[in-house]
């Protein structure tokens, strides 16, 4: 099997594709150094010249205004140069192959990809094919990985938990077409929590999700009990009324957050959402406005953390 | 012409001999011992003389895909591999629907004079599943069998109906068992290795639930069936209790799924973007031993070139196969040493077998038989690589791999068309 793509011949982070396989020295340095960056946006100067004279692409083939948003103004406080390209509305639907585009942008010299892509592995299609000096950044591909969310997830977790050493943390709801699920369960893994749980109905379960080490609850009772995190996944109305699912409202009988379900939790429970949340099918305004909600202070975090991961990568 | 073939480890897996000897052709047939003064000696010590061999599936490309390959760069392929008869499925553009077509095909193939092709007609007009093709004429223009290569097939009544009508002018019917809804939009196994890539997944009950509903209309119809590309260890199980049943049905394998399994995808590589897709190594294992016991008749190299533009895309939405001729020996010389076969039994999943199923007096060294030969040697190693290819896809998860088994000539219908 080949290396793994993302790691140079030092064990150096080239490009950041997927949690999976990162070592947890690695991860510890990103969330350690995301802590440094996190000073840096209280300042009333908020730009440190990591990356002062580099060129940052935002490459999005999907629609997104949250990661985008927090990726270029994490590589601004890094005082890098920030080129915005909104793919789905250019080269693309004039037919352009996605390495051409690539090929294209590195001749205006860019240093980092960000790059966000409705197919699983284009990340890693680019990397392979950048030159040496540039970097690729995985701003979600596909169904398979959303490193810098499932890493401001564990920064968030650290936040508040300190220990990942006793967590049980609870995913609820779409895992099988979460990139979020899948980054943040190899994060929790490997920095050694000890019980992960996924809660959700058999369709919304890719098969064999427990080998990915976690537990699989159906009954989203049962699987609050005890959690010290619970995780609520975006579900697209899209799934709703097709072989997936009958209805957002049986859904949301089953598997929405309540407080009433919540209360089945720590007491301490932090609630987390990637976002963009859908107040009514995945959880309840009591809940995602509540005091266990930090669904906010991750977007906060988000800019921190991807600073991080900037300036390990490409910093001066 | 006549040909001497001097001092080989001759092996025929149909009477089974595998001793050092020669080997006379004349006429374009395998002959008795010297007939006069031979045209040309062979010296193939240290080397095999074996059938030519039969690959069941290889994609040429035309008509309509000539910018992935033409018929001359794959046919210099197929000898280039030793392959000296081929079947190609009918996925062209247009599809081989048409007398005309296959009548054009095959004259195209002619004038090349390089390894003997076979078509399989369409099954339906256009490839679409809905409508019966001419089958009895097509076949009376070189069509050997039916099918829907990788299209699918997802009308029941009307898969029913198109075996009753092959049954009726006993033509055979070449199908993949796949389910069409359970695998729409699959691109990978379902398993653990789609669920970390985050890939669409096929489970492998798309393929047993395809085949139960094919071996149901053979026992309705009497059709004679040969499931292609068989690729899960449940589907072989089916298929032996099938045989056992006393079934019309034969199978193949591909040689890539009897070497290669899901955890091969590593890091998103579309060279093992295949259809049928790679299963678990469980499957591969069973796939490599239903080969061995007879359950799969043949190996076949499900030869698909594809151009590079058409595998540098994200997993997904690259397309699907593997370039194949040139490694049908090699792939299968590793299979036989890994299951510990005796030579000609390893040889015979690409000789003799598919020569029963294809019904071609070829793939046997017997006198009289045509003289297909190839000769090879089986020790020589070599690292394939993009220009060792003759084919003009070079589309193939082994590429950088160090393979033995070389093949020297190849020789069709008593004429040497390859030499190396």
């Amino acid at each position: 099997m080949q290396r793994n793509p993302q790691l140079n011949a030092n064990g150096e982070l080239q490009h950041l594709l997927s949690i999976e396989g990162l070592p947890r020295e690695v991860l510890t340095r990103i969330l350690d150094t995301a802590e440094s960056f996190a000073g840096v946006t209280e300042r009333e100067v908020k730009t440190v010249p990591l990356l002062r004279g580099k060129s940052v692409f935002n490459l999005f083939f999907e629609p997104s205004t949250r990661t985008r948003t927090t990726f270029e103004i994490a590589a601004k406080r890094l005082s890098a140069d920030v080129i915005n390209l909104n793919i789905a509305l250019s080269s693309q639907t004039k037919g352009e192959s996605l390495l051409d585009t690539v090929a294209n942008l590195s001749a205006m010299h860019a240093d980092i990809f960000v790059v966000r892509h409705g197919s699983s592995g284009a990340p890693y299609l680019i990397a392979r094919h950048v030159k040496p000096h540039e970097h690729v950044i995985n701003a979600g591909d596909g169904r398979h990985a959303h490193p810098t969310q499932g890493l401001l997830d564990l920064f968030t977790i650290r936040h508040y938990r300190k220990d990942f050493s006793r967590l049980t943390a609870a995913i609820v709801g779409d895992v099988l077409h979460s990139r979020v699920a899948r980054s943040l369960i190899h994060g929790l893994t490997t920095l050694g929590a000890p019980e992960v749980r996924v809660i959700g109905p058999q369709t919304l379960m890719p098969a064999g999700v427990e080998s990915l080490g976690v537990r699989v609850f159906h009954d989203m009772r049962a699987g609050l009990k005890d959690c010290d995190v619970v995780v609520m996944l975006r579900l697209q109305n899209e799934r709703m009324g097709g072989p997936l699912l009958p209805s957002a409202q049986e859904f949301f009988k089953h598997y929405g957050l309540t407080a009433e379900k919540l209360a089945l939790a720590r007491p301490d429970a932090i609630v987390m959402h990637p976002g963009p949340m859908n107040r009514g099918v995945e959880i309840d305004s009591t809940v995602a406005d509540g005091p266990h909600s930090v669904i906010l202070p991750q977007v906060t975090f988000g800019i921190a953390v991807r600073m991080a991961v900037m300036s390990m990568i490409a910093g001066n | 012409m006549k040909l001497h073939i001097r001092g080989g480890r001759v092996v025929d897996p149909a009477s089974g001999r595998d001793a050092v000897g020669d080997l006379y052709l004349a006429d374009g047939r395998i002959a008795e011992a010297p007939a006069g003064r031979a045209d040309r000696v062979i010296e193939a010590k240290g080397l095999v003389v074996a059938p030519g061999f039969i690959d069941l599936s290889a994609r040429l490309r035309e008509p309509g895909y000539e910018y992935k390959a033409t018929l001359e760069s794959e046919m210099d392929a197929a000898v280039a591999g030793g392959v000296t008869s081929l079947a190609c499925p009918p996925d062209t553009d247009p599809p081989l629907d048409e007398p005309g077509l296959v009548d054009m095909l095959r004259r195209r193939a002619k004038a090349l004079t390089r390894a003997r092709l076979y078509p399989v007609g369409a099954l339906t007009v256009k490839l679409k599943g809905e409508a019966l093709t001419e089958m009895a004429e097509l076949a009376e223009s070189g069509c050997v069998a039916f099918s829907q290569a990788n299209a699918p097939l997802g009308d029941t009544q009307v898969l029913w109906r198109a075996l009753q009508y092959a049954a009726t002018f006993r033509l055979p019917v070449w199908l993949r068992a796949e389910d069409l809804w359970l695998a729409k939009g699959g691109v990978a196994h379902d398993g653990e290795i789609a669920t970390r890539l985050g890939l669409p997944g096929i489970p492998a009950f798309a393929e047993t639930i395809a085949l139960g509903t094919i071996l149901e209309l053979v026992r309705a119809t009497g059709a004679r069936v040969h499931v292609c590309r068989l690729s899960s260890a449940a589907g072989v199980e089916l298929m032996r209790r099938a045989k056992q049943a006393g079934l019309p049905v034969t199978c193949d394998v591909g040689i890539h799924h009897v070497h290669l399994c899901d955890l091969d995808i590593g890091y998103f590589d579309s060279h093992c973007r295949l259809e049928p897709p790679l299963r678990s190594a469980r499957d591969r294992d069973a796939l490599a031993r239903a080969l061995v016991d007879g359950t799969a008749d043949c190996l076949c190299s499900d030869h698909t070139p594809v151009d590079e533009d058409g595998k540098n895309l994200p997993f997904a939405e690259a397309e699907p196969g593997a370039t194949g001729l040139e490694l049908l020996l090699p792939l299968a010389l590793k299979w036989g040493e890994a299951s510990g076969l005796a030579l000609a039994a390893t040889l015979a999943r690409i000789t003799s077998e598919p020569a029963r199923i294809l019904c071609v007096a070829s793939g046997r060294l017997a006198v009289g038989a045509p003289a297909d030969v190839t000769v090879f040697d089986p020790g020589a190693a070599q690292r394939l690589t993009a220009a060792s290819l003759k084919s003009q896809g070079k589309n193939t998860p082994f590429l950088g791999y160090e393979l033995a088994g070389r093949v020297r000539y190849t020789i069709v219908a008593g004429n040497v068309v390859y030499e190396a």
